[in-house]
């Protein structure tokens, strides 16, 4: 049975329409996968009834010539996704207890498609991490970690426990939500492919958030073209978010399929940063060759403000969060602390209810968007994000998708770069540019660094270009022919 | 860029998070460290930029005026850390 | 004609602007679609958007745009075709989000002014600085429980209008007779009911004193929780007669907060919280920026109605009304609209008359406002018809009118069934007057001595008649006999 799970997304719909295996059946196998990898801490909530239930339903809706998209097809949850009558936690102490009484759109959308929902992945606290490592319920461990490291591998994050489940086959497919990398990273350092759309291709409706400008929900699997069909059932307009963009959902899982010659691929001369691994160098060469022997012209470009994306974003990204997080005051819901008077309340509730991090995070927005400091910090950075928004502009007269490597590392160790945030923050400078921008960017796996963990090279595209985006990666993924599995794994495999 | 114990401190109250008087010292170095990184982008001249305010140039879409929503007090009230009736209980407000 | 403060050392000006917020009258909140219809169970109006809720996220009201910008263009004021909604953050356990979406710097409406009109006859413009749109918080209970604070977020979310006056107003008249003339626009205008009894319509006033004849401006203190004109007038007189007691006596106003007290009519000192406000107010990243289209603004600009300032130069120039009779018709459009109705065809300074006097006295005595009035308006027109053409003396068409009121019957009706019609033959007086003279001997003796005492008789005839003799016929009947 082992064999369900390690069968793409893809495939596992063409075996549930022939008829060959059922929803049940498949849930199934993914359920007893999730119970022997509980050490990967992949999952917070896991529903096995709720899956076994929608299963059943996915089953008699499929006797019944049911033909959604992604109909029986068992997916996990970031649990950053507001699920109706199931814990939604944020990984956070804050939210205890909570259970949301609405569905967020994207998730809404997944269950109306016929997917089955396995449970509520772990992920850093409030998604503000690049490590899952700031999560209430503890770190994820990446299953690529070598099996004689006595410390686990992180799997990167915020989107940690989604990236680990997919990458050890405890579901076909997953969400993710990204505001600087949050998708892309962990899908580098899990092997496998993440999406994150354009800002405004997928509704925030129901998604826990972060920073409002930011936050974008993508689908995370391990083929491209599975990322394809989640994204067609995830994306689309949605009257309830104001940023939501009213444009037709194009057949991405048709279209990725598409020929990547004659497209003119950009490879920014600013993200070879100082200090660039030579593996993540040469990793990042070897995906333009392909594409060029693939028939894609490569062009340098530049992006000249590269370098003050990530500072911007440390701006933009906080203060926002400091906003978005008021919430969490232990009035209607979550955590409450009780304390002398309201304030005293108020102040040991967020105090001890939000951890280390995202305190950190609430306190630099504070302070960017307090008197006298606004102008110099927020309106400075929102003004700069607009350059770095130019320079993209600018890049995509002249190409049609630009190649970057994803993150300037492999996983790395648990408890690693922890006491000192700018370090932390630097794994996702690659990733934050096209965030600030807004724009579609999937990440791919490409190959092993030389201890044998993955690394992702990052396609970056025009505003809802998702196809292209797709196609280029889609072109990268037969060329690296990405075969690796996870330490552990190798011997179920089918 | 001076971040002392002082303003952090008024921060924290400004954001309503309790910081233990022996964590206000570290705190401060690692926001003084990421304040000093994020000043870096005091380099690049802005002077006729104008702020970002909109990350995609889609048109903006309004509701109408119809009354889709409300009327579940249970829905609204069933993880209240604490209620009476159908209202939510908080702790004593002086003003 | 100035209003000053009479102090030890000197006579002191008051300098005010309002702070006025008034609820949106709208189906739906300003950002969810919850209702908000007043007096709901508690947290029976609220949507997880209003509770602050994970994940859940605004989406503006079409027609609350549209009533903001209504309400500027009846202010005579600037519309801003781009404007910017923030969030201004503090924590109150009323604010579920814990920032208030407003709008700081760039508001939907800029300047405009509105015309006040004084008891003294005199006109005199205030000006307003700006109008914006933001939401409403929860409601707070304090005495419900001993020890803690109950909270009902079916407000939370409401449109409100904030809008701010220049520091134009120099006397508690002034800013009553800007509310009032506000209130009226507002309510011409369909955008807010000026309803203060339900809190629909509230303000703060800036309030500062300086020497008369000074330019400069004094410090200012906000005095909060204004929800009636009388508080109004009393709480910015108070505070006035406060800061000049301040300065006479050597002290300093210290700008702060405070609060009215109508119980005992004096205003107090919110207390000062320890730390200043730093709301760090920043674009709400969850809305794009307000961008209206000119073909929308003028499309609700063709749609306005005739305000009150056009409606009472139109009542004078086309009905001959005084400038005071005209004010107090179109203080309410319901009002303009019933008199005008009533008006068509008829000579309209009398039925301006009638409906001054006696509907509104009627009104007032019966605490009815014209809305649920029995009387309809070509029912009056028809009773001033009868008065007009002689079936009616004045005096008996009052008594219809009083009957109209209660019964709301036809004027035609009630004379009929009543036999009210007014007696203006001879032959039918002439006996009653003959009786009259005869069994008042004593009084027809004063008469020859004070001829005035012909009222007392025309007093018995009219009383002897049921009051429906013509009493010009009665008196010249009994003239002619006593002479
Ligand atoms: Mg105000
Ligand atoms: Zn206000």
């Amino acid at each position: 049975m082992n064999a369900l799970t390690h069968l793409t997304l893809a495939q596992a719909r063409r075996l549930l329409a022939a008829g060959e295996v059922s929803a049940v059946e498949l849930t199934e196998a993914h359920l007893r996968a999730i119970e022997r990898a509980r050490h990967l801490n992949a999952f917070i909530t896991e529903t096995p009834e709720r899956a076994l239930a929608m299963a059943r339903r996915s089953d008699q809706r499929r006797r019944q010539g049911s033909q959604g998209l992604l109909e029986g097809i068992p997916i996990a949850i970031k649990d950053l996704f507001c699920t109706e009558g199931i814990r939604t936690t944020a990984a956070s102490r804050i939210l205890d207890g909570f259970i949301p009484p609405y569905e967020s759109t994207v998730t809404r959308k997944l269950w109306e498609a016929g997917a089955v929902c396995l449970g509520k992945t772990n992920l850093d606290e409030f998604a503000m991490g690049s490590a899952n490592v700031t999560s209430a319920f503890g770190p994820v461990r990446n299953p690529w970690t070598p099996p004689e490291e006595p410390v686990a591998r992180v799997p990167g994050g915020s989107s940690g426990g989604s990236a680990a489940a997919v990458a050890a086959r405890l579901c076909l497919g997953a969400t993710g939500t990204d505001t600087g990398g949050s998708i892309r990273q962990p899908a580098s350092f899990c092997g496998i492919v993440g999406l994150k759309p354009t800002y405004g291709r997928c509704s925030r409706f129901g998604i826990v958030a972060f920073a409002s400008s930011l936050d974008q929900a993508g689908p995370m699997a391990r083929t491209v073209e599975d990322c394809a069909i989640m994204l067609q059932a995830m994306a689309g307009f949605d009257p309830l978010d104001s940023t939501s963009a009213d444009l037709p959902v194009p057949d991405w899982a048709g279209d990725a399929r598409g020929e990547v010659r004659g497209l003119r691929i950009g490879v920014p001369k600013e993200y070879r940063a100082d200090g660039m691994p030579d593996e993540i160098d040469r990793l990042w060469q070897q995906g333009a060759a392909w594409l060029a022997a693939a028939g894609a012209e490569i062009r340098e470009i530049s992006l000249p403000h590269t370098r003050y994306a990530l500072p911007t974003y440390y701006i933009v990204a906080p203060a926002e969060a400091s906003s978005n997080l008021a919430r969490y005051d232990g009035m209607r819901f979550g955590l409450r602390i009780e304390g002398e008077n309201l304030v005293d309340t108020y102040e040991r509730t967020r105090g001890e209810g939000f951890g280390r991090e995202v305190r950190r995070r609430i306190l630099i927005g504070t302070y960017v968007l307090s008197a006298g400091y606004y102008d110099a910090y927020y309106l400075k950075a929102l003004k700069v994000r607009r350059k770095i928004r130019e320079d993209f502009d600018r890049a995509f007269e002249h190409v049609d998708a630009i190649l970057t490597p994803t993150a300037p590392s492999a996983a790395f160790r648990i408890g690693e770069k922890m006491d000192d945030p700018v370090a932390m923050y630097l794994n996702d400078v690659f990733t934050v540019p096209a965030s600030l921008a807004g724009l579609p960017a999937l990440s791919v796996p490409a190959g092993l660094s030389a201890e044998g963990l993955p690394l992702g090279l990052q396609v970056i595209g025009r505003p809802f270009d998702e196809t292209t985006v797709l196609r280029v990666g889609r072109a990268i993924e037969e060329a690296a022919d990405f075969r690796h599995v996870p330490h552990g794994l190798a011997g179920s495999e089918a | 860029m001076a971040l002392d114990k002082a303003t952090v401190a008024r921060i924290a109250h400004l954001a309503r998070i309790r910081v233990p008087e022996e964590e206000l010292e570290p705190l401060t170095r690692e926001l003084a460290r990421i304040l000093d990184w994020v000043e870096q982008l005091a380099e690049v001249d802005t002077a006729a930029v104008e702020p970002l305010r909109k990350v995609m140039d889609i048109p903006a879409h309004w509701r109408e005026d119809v009354v889709t929503d409300g009327g579940r007090p249970e829905a609204i009230l069933m993880n209240a850390p604490r209620r009476h009736d159908n209202f939510f209980v908080v702790p004593k407000v002086v003003e | 004609m100035s209003w000053v403060i009479e102090g030890e050392t000197g006579k002191w000006e008051l300098v005010c602007g309002l702070e006025v917020h008034a609820q949106v009258i709208s189906n739906s909140k300003l950002f969810s679609g919850a209702s908000t219809r007043f007096g709901a169970p508690p947290n029976s109006q609220v949507s997880p958007i209003d509770a602050g809720m994970p994940g859940m996220l605004p989406v503006l009201n079409r027609f609350c745009v549209e009533q903001a910008v209504r309400t500027g263009l009846g202010l005579r004021a600037q519309i801003n075709l781009f404007s910017v909604f923030e969030r201004k953050n503090y924590f109150y356990p009323d604010l579920p989000n814990g920032y208030q979406i407003s709008q700081y710097q760039h508001p939907i409406v800029g300047r405009g002014s509105l015309t006040i009109e004084l008891a003294d006859g005199t006109t005199k413009e205030i000006g307003i600085t700006r109008l914006h749109l933001e939401m409403d918080a929860g409601k707070s209970l304090h005495d419900q429980l001993p020890d803690a604070t109950l909270i009902d977020l079916n407000r939370s979310g409401v449109a409100l209008m904030e809008i701010v006056s220049e520091p134009d107003i120099r006397s508690p008249e002034e800013a009553v007779a800007y509310m009032r003339k506000l209130r009226s626009i507002l309510r011409y205008l369909g955008t807010c009911d000026g309803d203060m009894e339900k809190g629909n319509l509230r303000c703060d006033a800036n309030v500062s004193v300086r020497r008369l004849g000074s330019r400069d401006f004094g410090t200012r203190c906000e005095v909060k929780n204004l929800n009636s004109m009388r508080f109004i007038a009393r709480a910015i007189e108070y505070e006035a007669r406060r800061q000049v007691d301040i300065l006479e006596s050597g002290g300093v106003v210290e700008q702060e907060t405070r609060l009215f007290d109508s119980v005992r009519g004096v205003t107090r000192s919110m207390r000062t919280k320890e730390e200043a406000h730093d709301y760090r107010y920043f674009p709400d990243p969850d809305l794009l920026p307000l961008e209206l289209e000119p073909a929308f603004v003028e499309r609700i600009r063709a749609s306005l109605p005739e305000l009150p300032d056009e409606k009472k130069a139109r009542f004078m120039a086309e009905y001959g009304l005084s400038a005071y009779d005209a004010s107090v018709l179109v203080a309410e459009r319901a009002t303009a609209d019933w008199f005008e109705e009533a008006a068509r065809g008829r000579d309209a300074k009398q039925v301006a008359n009638w409906v001054i006097t006696e509907l509104f006295g009627a009104l007032n005595r019966t605490g009815r406002d014209i809305d649920a009035c029995p009387i309809r308006p070509a029912q009056l027109g028809r009773l001033l018809d009868l008065l007009n053409d002689g079936t009616l003396s004045g005096r008996l068409a009052k008594d219809v009118f009083q009957i109209m009121f209660e019964s709301g019957e036809d004027p035609e009706t009630i004379v009929e069934k009543r036999g009210l019609r007014q007696v203006t033959d001879t032959a039918s007086l002439e006996p009653v007057v003959e009786r009259v003279i005869a069994e008042n001997p004593a009084q027809v003796e004063k008469y020859r001595k004070n001829p005035k005492v012909i009222g007392w008789f025309v007093g018995q005839v009219m009383r002897a008649t049921g009051g429906r003799a013509n009493p010009q016929l009665v008196q010249e009947l009994l003239e002619r006999r006593l002479r």
